[in-house]
């Protein structure tokens, strides 16, 4: 069965809804979102905190009420929603192969395509904490879902490992359902959370805060009995003699997401290493012509309303390139100075459509009060902005008039500097 | 009465449950765990070696190589995953040149076919990542690697199917003699038997002496691996061994059946039940992976595990009927080549049973092939004529493996019926990709509880005693 779409969203998560809404309200009118799960919304499911919509809505709502909001405007759509649906694969010809239990193993066809897959969590085996390997270790996404989709609590003596969002998420959570969360353990000087996060999760549960510890030991077989933590160096090597034992039966680890890109990559678009997601130009356009992507699976996104506004613009970009043809323009690169560990895009088509720029990236360590500086190759500064401070946790983001753009020689380079302005 | 009791559910004793399921005799086969291959058989490097590394006048020796030949068959025979990739033992400067003539020869002595040693050009045209200091290596064609989990499971499945009793979660707790037999006590179920095999792995010399005298002293060893990303799936294209030590065979990198990487094992003393990794364990494993490929990107590491050898104090198998006790016999101290000799092994016993005046009649019709649906390797049509027989094919749970429902449910039913999370993932992969069940794990889990009419708190993720979930705030659903 060959069935031939504008436009096809991998992806029913805050990314593929706000960038199937956008398409839609674009003009598209054959738009198909597949989504793997049994209901739309995503990672935003088992998200039942609020502080959602803040930018967006100017409210603060929980996952799935921000999830709801799209997926009540799509039900006033003609977009059409496949759940219980894997993809397989994306063919670069824009063929899709998809699964599904009531209809089989099928092909369909999008003239667009946006990829809205989402990440996965970093696992044990990737950082190769030492120790047994029993019942009680789980990433803190998988705890997660437990809880809060399914009602059970995993553990009632629990140690997190990483201060990203999801583990103090965690920990507020797994207190409040009657377990004793007795650290969380940050390998780097400082916590990779949001700050408001590390005020509302651990200050306000008086749960302490390790910076620049880590696992080194996990004992107990069939189940988690302790943990060792120990203090590391400025290399992230643990110091001999730091180490503290914690009796705990539960191990949560926070320890960073992956842009999930396995499909990405057998199609043979072309991955950021920086970002571990496509390489994409200001339109959310990957390096194959009429395949887009958005949201996480791009690089990892702090804030779901960013999310949001970052795939309707490749809802938007998708509905132009059906409407009114592929992209033309001078391919310009965005490359970045030590600081700026990446940057989305990675390249832009000048002119752009549209008058305003935006470029998204982050600093690799803490920033007092510093610039942002846009360049060209040539040393020419075209734009630049202060701020009082910036942390690796905290995505940045800069809007540049395109005119400011159209002074340079050779492509972009962005970096930042620290101390007052020059 | 059982005719025979295998004491230990890993591969030595599901080969001799399989091979003895082919017999008009009672068998039972004891496993202290709640599934077979639970122990050493599912944390090896998962080689079946040519046979040019034992000594020549060693059991080893004996067995590996027509063991090896029979693992080929049998996992043709019973659909378990199995590669004959090749292995190349690599000598690192012209001091180690004099081992590589020495495993070829050993290799000649021992009955290896195809054995040729590659010269510098030649050895880099065939492995381009391995490090420039190899400046020559044993070619070994008939190496190969397989699954080993599923491997023992063929064969306990075929044997349950062929009439074999499997009692699981039964540790042996006493073995006593009347003048018919013996009587085994065991934390389930207490059976009789005629004969014993003692194919109890780290164990066996515990086993041994609930009833004998001591006769042979287990020590175990423990071999740490990392087990890397599918990315690095290709970076090798053989099984890359260093030149042996008095340790043993050292740190080999090898792609495994699945895809992955391996890289492993050290060997370092330890106690029988002791599987942790450990820093300085895992630091060995990588210095040692380095040296042979020192391009191997270690962060794409998913999983560490280590597994524990049985060592016997003989410095070779023990393949033997009890010394101090009539009617039992002895498969102990079956470390590398344990795996590769399996079979063989197995057939020691029979040989042994046979000279006893059982086995004399093999059934007339018994059971002797096996085979699973694996549907990622499906054409599009057979995928959608089974999504139409079996809806549940369709929905894929393991995302990372392409693993569907169906699959799933068949190891939840099948003969040896999973009964945990791991237990699951050992039949049909799920679980086994990068994201190591961060994402199928809860879907897993409520297939089991579904299936086997479990509450969450019941759930293993593993052997007993690993319930994943511990409490249920809000009240059932």
């Amino acid at each position: 069965m060959n069935m031939t779409y504008d436009l096809i969203v991998i992806g029913a998560g805050p990314a593929g809804l706000a960038a199937a809404q956008a398409a839609w309200e674009a003009g598209l009118k054959h738009i198909l979102i597949i989504e793997r799960d049994k209901e739309a919304g995503g990672i935003l499911n088992q998200c039942i905190h609020n502080g959602f919509g803040l930018h967006l809505f100017k409210q603060e709502l929980t996952g799935p009420e921000f999830a709801g909001r799209f997926i009540d405007a799509l039900k006033q759509t003609g977009v059409e929603l496949m759940l219980d649906t894997m993809v397989l694969s994306v063919e670069a010809d824009h063929c899709v192969h998809v699964v599904n239990s009531a209809s089989g193993y099928q092909c369909l066809t999008g003239q667009t395509i946006i990829l809205a897959m989402g990440c996965r969590e970093r696992t044990r085996g990737a950082i190769a904490i030492p120790g047994t390997r029993p019942a009680g270790i789980y990433t803190a996404g998988a705890a997660q879902r437990y809880m809060n989709i399914d009602g059970y609590l995993v553990g009632s003596r629990v140690v997190i490992l990483g201060s990203g969002d999801i583990g103090l998420i965690m920990a507020r959570r797994m207190t409040l359902e009657g377990a004793k969360v007795l650290a969380c353990v940050e390998l780097m000087p400082y916590s990779g959370g949001l700050p408001r996060n590390i005020a509302q999760c651990l200050k306000d549960f008086d749960i302490p805060l390790y910076l620049s510890h880590t696992i080194t030991d996990i004992k107990g077989d069939p189940r988690v009995t302790s943990c060792t933590v120990a203090q590391v160096d400025e290399h992230r090597r643990p110091i001999p003699g730091t180490e503290r034992e914690f009796e705990c039966d539960t191990i949560l680890l926070s320890v960073g997401l992956i842009p999930e890109n396995e499909l990405s990559r057998q199609t043979g678009i072309v991955l950021d290493p920086r970002t571990k997601g496509p390489l994409v130009y200001e339109n959310m356009e990957t390096s194959i012509p009429g395949i887009f992507a958005c949201g996480n699976v791009v690089h990892v996104h702090d804030l779901a309303d960013n999310v949001a506004m970052e795939a309707a613009k490749a809802g938007r970009a998708a509905a132009q390139a059906v409407l009114n043809g592929p992209r033309s323009g001078e391919e310009v690169s965005v490359s970045t100075l030590p600081g700026v560990t990446y940057t989305v895009p990675q390249h832009l088509h000048l002119p752009v459509r549209d008058p305003l720029v935006e470029f998204s990236f982050r600093v690799n360590r803490n920033y007092g009060k510093s610039r942002i500086l846009l360049k060209d190759e040539s040393g020419q500064t075209l734009a630049r902005y202060q701020r009082d401070f910036m942390v690796p946790g905290s995505m940045e983001k800069i809007t540049v008039p395109q005119v400011l753009l159209e002074k340079r020689s050779g492509g972009l380079i962005l970096s930042v500097e620290e101390g007052e302005a020059a | 009465m059982y005719d025979v009791i295998i004491i230990g559910g890993g591969i030595v004793g599901c080969a001799a449950a399989y091979y003895l399921g082919q017999y008009d005799v009672k068998t039972v086969l004891l496993e202290k765990e709640n599934d077979v291959a639970d122990g050493t058989t599912k944390a090896n490097s998962a080689i079946i070696h040519a046979g040019y590394d034992p000594q020549p006048d060693t059991l080893m020796a004996k067995y590996n190589v027509p063991g090896a030949a029979l693992a080929k068959e049998l996992c043709e025979k019973l659909d378990v995953p199995y590669w004959q990739c090749g292995a190349l033992v690599a000598a690192f400067g012209e001091e180690e040149k004099p081992q590589i003539r020495r495993l070829y020869q050993r290799g000649q002595a021992n009955g290896v076919p195809g054995l040729r040693i590659l010269e510098k050009a030649e050895l880099h045209q065939l492995e381009p990542n391995l490090a420039e200091a190899a400046v020559q290596a044993l070619w070994v064609p008939t190496s190969a690697i397989v699954s080993p989990w599923e491997y023992a499971l063929a064969l306990a499945e075929t044997a349950v199917r062929n009439g074999v009793v499997l009692n699981l979660n039964s540790e042996v707790t006493a073995i006593t003699r009347q003048a018919a037999g013996f009587t085994v006590a065991t934390t389930s179920h207490t059976v009789r038997g005629r004969y014993i095999i003692n194919a109890a792995g780290v164990n066996a010399d515990k086993v041994h002496e609930l009833i004998g005298k001591k006769e042979l002293t287990i020590q175990p060893v423990k071999g740490e691996y990392y087990l890397l990303d599918k990315s690095e799936g290709d970076r090798v294209a053989h099984t890359i061994f260093q030149c042996p030590t008095a340790a043993g065979k050292g740190v080999l990198v090898s792609p495994t059946v699945h895809g992955n990487l391996i890289v492993g094992p050290n060997a370092a003393q330890c106690g029988p039940d002791d599987t942790a990794t450990t820093a300085l364990g895992q630091d060995e494993v990588r210095s040692a992976a380095l040296k042979s490929v020192p391009s191997i990107n270690f962060r794409e590491n998913i999983r560490n595990f280590a597994g524990v050898r049985a060592r016997s104090d003989r410095g070779d198998f023990i393949v033997e009927e009890s010394r101090s006790v009539p009617d039992f016999f002895n498969l102990a101290g079956i470390m590398s080549p344990g795996l590769s000799a399996a079979p063989a092994l197995a057939l020691a016993a029979v040989d042994w049973l046979k000279g006893k005046g059982l086995l004399k009649e093999k059934k007339q019709d018994y059971i002797d092939s096996r085979k699973r649906i694996r549907f990622k390797e499906l054409s599009d049509e057979q995928k959608n004529q089974l999504i139409e027989q079996e809806p549940a094919y369709g929905r894929i749970i393991c995302r990372c493996e392409t693993i569907p429902e169906g699959e799933i449910l068949a190891a939840l039913h099948g003969v040896i019926p999973a009964v945990s999370i791991d237990a699951v993932k050992r039949r049909c992969n799920a679980g086994m990709g990068r994201c190591q069940g961060g994402f199928c794990g809860e879907r897993v889990a409520d297939l089991l509880m579904r299936e086997h009419h479990l509450s969450g708190l019941e759930v293993l993720q593993d052997k007993a005693g690993s319930q994943i979930l511990v409490a249920q705030p809000k009240g059932r659903r």
